[in-house]
């Protein structure tokens, strides 16, 4: 592509391995977990009421839930003293309370370290297993690699493989405030919340770290991804710490926000996808998981209760969005979408992701083919979403400099208050979404699909969505005028949205129009054996698949563009 | 910020000395040292050498100034009370020196527009949900503070000035919010509930002016309880419908806020709103009334700003349309009623 992006060269912030928090945190591992499985274990008895026959039932409870999946969902990556772990937890808690004698002091205590040894076993399963060499090796794999494969695909000849002159950074371009990102890493914690597209965006976000010359981040990542070996080496080289999205029980999830807290507050960049999952829609989320999300403003609280006022206990929200014209899973994701929302068909886990081979070829298709992703970083935000300045400071709406710890100040001093902070939470939410559909960028593809569908969908005004999905596509034509006429409609509204500080776009949508409709057919989709978009003989515009339409055009949602139809 | 040190005792904040203001100054008077704001320097010496505000007497608790910074500086907690029609601009002197340790709570039972620059209800005429805001959205969207609430119920300021038992709501998303207000408002003539709806809160107070003008003609045209009995049921039906097309929960309508004002507004002589009904009935015209009247009216705003609101919205409400065209396209008030009495409203309850 003939666009013009600055390569940047980025030197690590921390030249030293030593100084990296997470290499800091991997040293103190056992500390760690420990420290962490005892203050889980303080938050799920201040959550009981320290009331003795309250704890016993979440035991109960977390008990039979865990020998439920043990039983109907068993995975590789389980430990294999899972059974016995809470056969013998039954055995405890049967014993205690048999045995009627004891006191009832005598009882609490010995649930307590019923309890104690859950959190701890929780603590340690969850933590990550970073190791700075395998870091290391990762990454220039990673980069060595994908720059063969590169260059082998674009530069002719056999010689080819020796070539530089493409790099990785030619396919993935990074915009937005990455200067800012690098400042605020070394003087404060960052968590970063990107937009979750695909599985591939765990690498690709550990591979843009790298680049920028950050210190690996640590981030939640499903346990399901370590069952397939080449993602649990990934995985755990880029610090990534486990999430069981089976365990639903509350113990797993006060270690697991717990860990998360302890972490931020340890100086670890922080990385979620506050999403949760996925995007089946292929919309940019618009309603975040907020577990996790709330562990960044507990940490900021707690580093202000400890009297860490100045910017080394600071915590920064940087919201990132990755941008494809291609989605490997697409298929996948809105088949689930639809299936939840219309509710025709059971929902069934299904992942292409399924094994390396899938996944080698997949990056041999995106290397040797071309499609370009960008990832765009945002400005950074107090855990309250207020803007920060240079030096960090966060400002109000006009500017003003004000302090973040007033916000947890109460009766003069910095207070705990939990129904306070979950609606700090959900305001944060709501700033980070805001932020997602300001540092977007539409691509080329993005605007064709969305035109493409809305025009489908206003000639058939009467159909629900549903309906129109099952449209057979035989039947679907658009005339090239009238797709033209539209694109460029959609396309004005979109540079007006942008000069409002509304939208970004892809500097390729300043081509043309011909010719970004040309690029956006060619690049929408590209791999999916059904085409999203095909043009007939006569140009006129059609589609092999709806849903997949559907999906791609998803991504423009949200910006009231569809009124224009 | 660290200069904050809670060993002097802080004041409590009051924003406007008018009728409810200067009542609820009052009852915070009880409890802790208040410290209001009147924007003209007469008012403020008045209250500081006799202890009266416009005539209405203050407690030898509270002192007055005409600095918002001072008051910000010198108070935690602020309690607006302010007209709707002013209450932007007095939420904007004071957004400079608001940080966000402060907790709002705001008395006020209007709405506001949120246009863009140019556009007037005039020249827009039909608006969208987004392009209304609620008072604690004015000051969500104008300061940086965020912990806000706000104060609605049955209070009519005479009564609570002559001591008269009663009760109030404070809503908000923060139950911190909702136990300070507690604190310093709650006394043995004054009880105080929460609710964490603030939006369905604010709109119940806001709706139930416009029910009260009608009570008001009602009165006027020398009709009966029947009438009022009629009145206040199909009203508080509308106010739901509306609250809910607004963003509040049917509950907060059932509540002190929605029904308790609503009863206390449509018998109440006293009620600015009421009596702007019974003189209209009477024959007066709109102008004549407004100009006469000392403090506003906020029902009168009210039926115009969701007038508007209704031609967006996918709703009927029979009373605010016509009340609106009484107010404003001269409808008779008897025609007007004629018109209700033919509605077809013939299910009793559908909202449950």
């Amino acid at each position: 592509m003939e666009e013009k992006y600055i390569k940047h060269k980025y030197e690590p912030i921390h030249p030293s391995k030593d100084e990296w928090p997470v290499v800091k945190l991997a040293r103190e591992r056992k500390e760690f977990v420990k420290k962490v499985a005892d203050l889980s274990e303080d938050r799920i008895l201040n959550l009981t009421g320290n009331n003795p026959d309250i704890l016993k039932e979440e035991l109960e409870t977390t008990l039979y839930r865990e020998k439920l999946r043990i039983k109907q969902n068993p995975w590789v990556v389980d430990p294999d003293d899972d059974g016995s772990f809470w056969s013998g937890v039954k055995s405890s808690l049967v014993q205690i309370s048999t045995e009627t004698a004891r006191s009832k002091v005598k009882r609490f205590q010995e649930y307590k370290s019923v309890l104690n040894s859950i959190t701890s076993r929780y603590a340690e399963e969850i933590a990550s297993n970073f190791k700075a060499t395998h870091y290391k090796f990762t990454r220039s794999v990673v980069t060595y690699g994908f720059s063969r494969l590169l260059n082998a695909a674009r530069v002719k000849g056999f010689k080819s493989i020796f070539s530089n002159q493409y790099t990785l950074q030619d396919k993935i371009q990074i915009t937005g405030e990455t200067d800012q990102l690098r400042d605020l890493a070394t003087k404060g914690t960052v968590v970063m919340v990107p937009t979750h597209f695909s599985n591939l965006d765990s690498i690709l976000i550990g591979w843009v770290i790298s680049v920028l010359g950050l210190p690996p981040f640590i981030y939640g990542a499903g346990l399901n991804l370590f069952n397939i070996s080449i993602f649990a080496y990934f995985m755990n080289s880029l610090g990534a710490y486990k999430v069981d999205r089976r365990k639903k029980n509350l113990m797993y999830l006060e270690t697991l926000k717990t860990y998360s807290k302890e972490a931020i507050q340890f100086g670890c960049h922080s990385l979620f996808f506050p999403g949760g999952t996925r995007s089946r829609s292929g919309m940019i989320e618009s309603k975040l998981k907020l577990g996790l999300l709330s562990t960044a403003i507990e940490a900021q609280r707690a580093n202000f209760q400890n009297g860490i006022n100045d910017i080394s206990g600071k915590v920064f929200i940087v919201p990132v969005t990755i941008n494809y014209h291609f989605v490997l899973e697409a298929p996948s994701l809105i088949r689930d979408h639809l299936s939840i929302t219309g509710q025709e068909r059971y929902y069934r886990e299904n992942d292409e992701f399924s094994n390396s081979y899938k996944i080698s070829k997949f990056l041999i298709k995106f290397f040797t083919k071309g499609s370009d992703i960008s990832v765009s970083v945002g400005r950074a935000m107090d855990v309250l979403g207020n803007y920060v300045d240079v030096d960090g400071r966060s400002l109000d709406k006009n500017g003003r400099v004000i302090n973040t710890r007033d916000y947890f100040i109460s009766g003069g001093e910095v207070s705990v208050d939990n129904q306070r902070e979950e609606e700090y939470t959900n305001m944060l939410g709501k700033r980070i979404v805001e932020e997602f559909h300001k540092i977007n960028r539409v691509f080329n593809s993005h605007l064709v699909a969305f035109v493409a569908f809305e025009l489908i969908k206003r000639q058939n005004r009467k159909l629900d969505l549903f309906d129109l999905l099952r449209l057979p596509e035989e039947e679907i034509s658009i005339s090239y005028e009238e797709f033209k006429g539209n694109c460029q409609i959609v396309l004005d509204k979109i540079n007006q949205l942008k000069t409002q500080g509304l939208i970004n776009t892809a500097p390729h949508l300043s081509l043309d129009m011909e010719e970004v409709i040309n690029r956006g057919i060619e690049n929408v989709g590209m791999y999916h054996a059904k085409r999203p978009i095909i043009q007939d003989k006569n140009g006129d515009i059609g589609t092999e698949d709806m849903s997949l339409l559907y999906f791609y055009h998803n991504r423009l949602t949200g910006y009231e563009l569809e009124k224009l139809f | 910020m660290n200069s904050k040190n809670s060993s002097k005792p802080k004041y409590i904040g009051v924003i406007g000395v008018g009728s409810f203001g200067a009542a609820i100054a009052n009852i915070l008077a009880a409890k802790n040292p208040v410290m209001v704001y009147a924007r003209k320097q007469e008012v403020v010496e008045e209250i500081n050498t006799n202890h009266t505000a416009q005539g209405k007497v203050l407690s030898e608790n509270v002192i007055a100034s005409n600095d918002p910074e001072q008051l910000a500086k010198s108070c935690d907690v602020l309690f607006f009370m302010v007209s709707s029609s002013g209450f932007q601009d007095v939420v904007r002197t004071f957004s400079p020196f608001l940080f966000p340790y402060h907790l709002i709570i705001h008395g006020t039972k209007g709405l506001c527009l949120n246009l863009k620059t140019g556009e007037t209800l005039d020249t827009v005429k039909r608006i969208k949900r987004s392009q209304i805001l609620t008072m604690s959205e004015v000051i969500l969207q104008e300061t940086v503070a965020v912990r806000v609430g706000c104060l609605a119920g049955p209070n009519l300021s005479k009564e609570l000035a002559q001591g008269q038992p009663a009760a109030t709501v404070i809503a908000s998303k923060y139950n911190e919010v909702i136990l300070e207000g507690q604190s310093l408002l709650r006394s043995e003539k004054f009880q105080v509930y929460g609710n964490s709806d603030i939006i369905g809160v604010e709109i119940s107070g806001v709706l139930k002016n416009i029910i009260a003008i009608a009570s008001g003609a009602l009165a006027g045209l020398g009709l009966g309880e029947n009438a009022k009995g009629l009145l206040i049921s199909r009203g508080m039906v509308e106010m739901i419908h509306l609250g809910n097309a607004l963003g509040g929960s049917i509950k907060s309508v059932m509540g002190l806020a929605g029904i308790g004002d609503l009863v206390a507004t449509c018998n109440s002589s006293h009620s600015r709103n009421f009596s702007v009904g019974y003189r209209l009935a009477k024959g007066e015209r709109l102008e004549t009334i407004v100009s006469d009247m000392d403090e506003v009216a906020e029902g009168i705003n009210t039926v115009r700003i969701v007038k508007a609101f209704l031609e967006t919205a996918d709703l009927r409400a029979p009373i605010t349309e016509n009340l609106y065209r009484v107010l404003f396209e001269d409808l008779e008030i008897e025609e007007a009623l004629q018109f209700l009495m033919k509605y077809p409203f013939n299910v009793d309850v559908d909202f449950v």
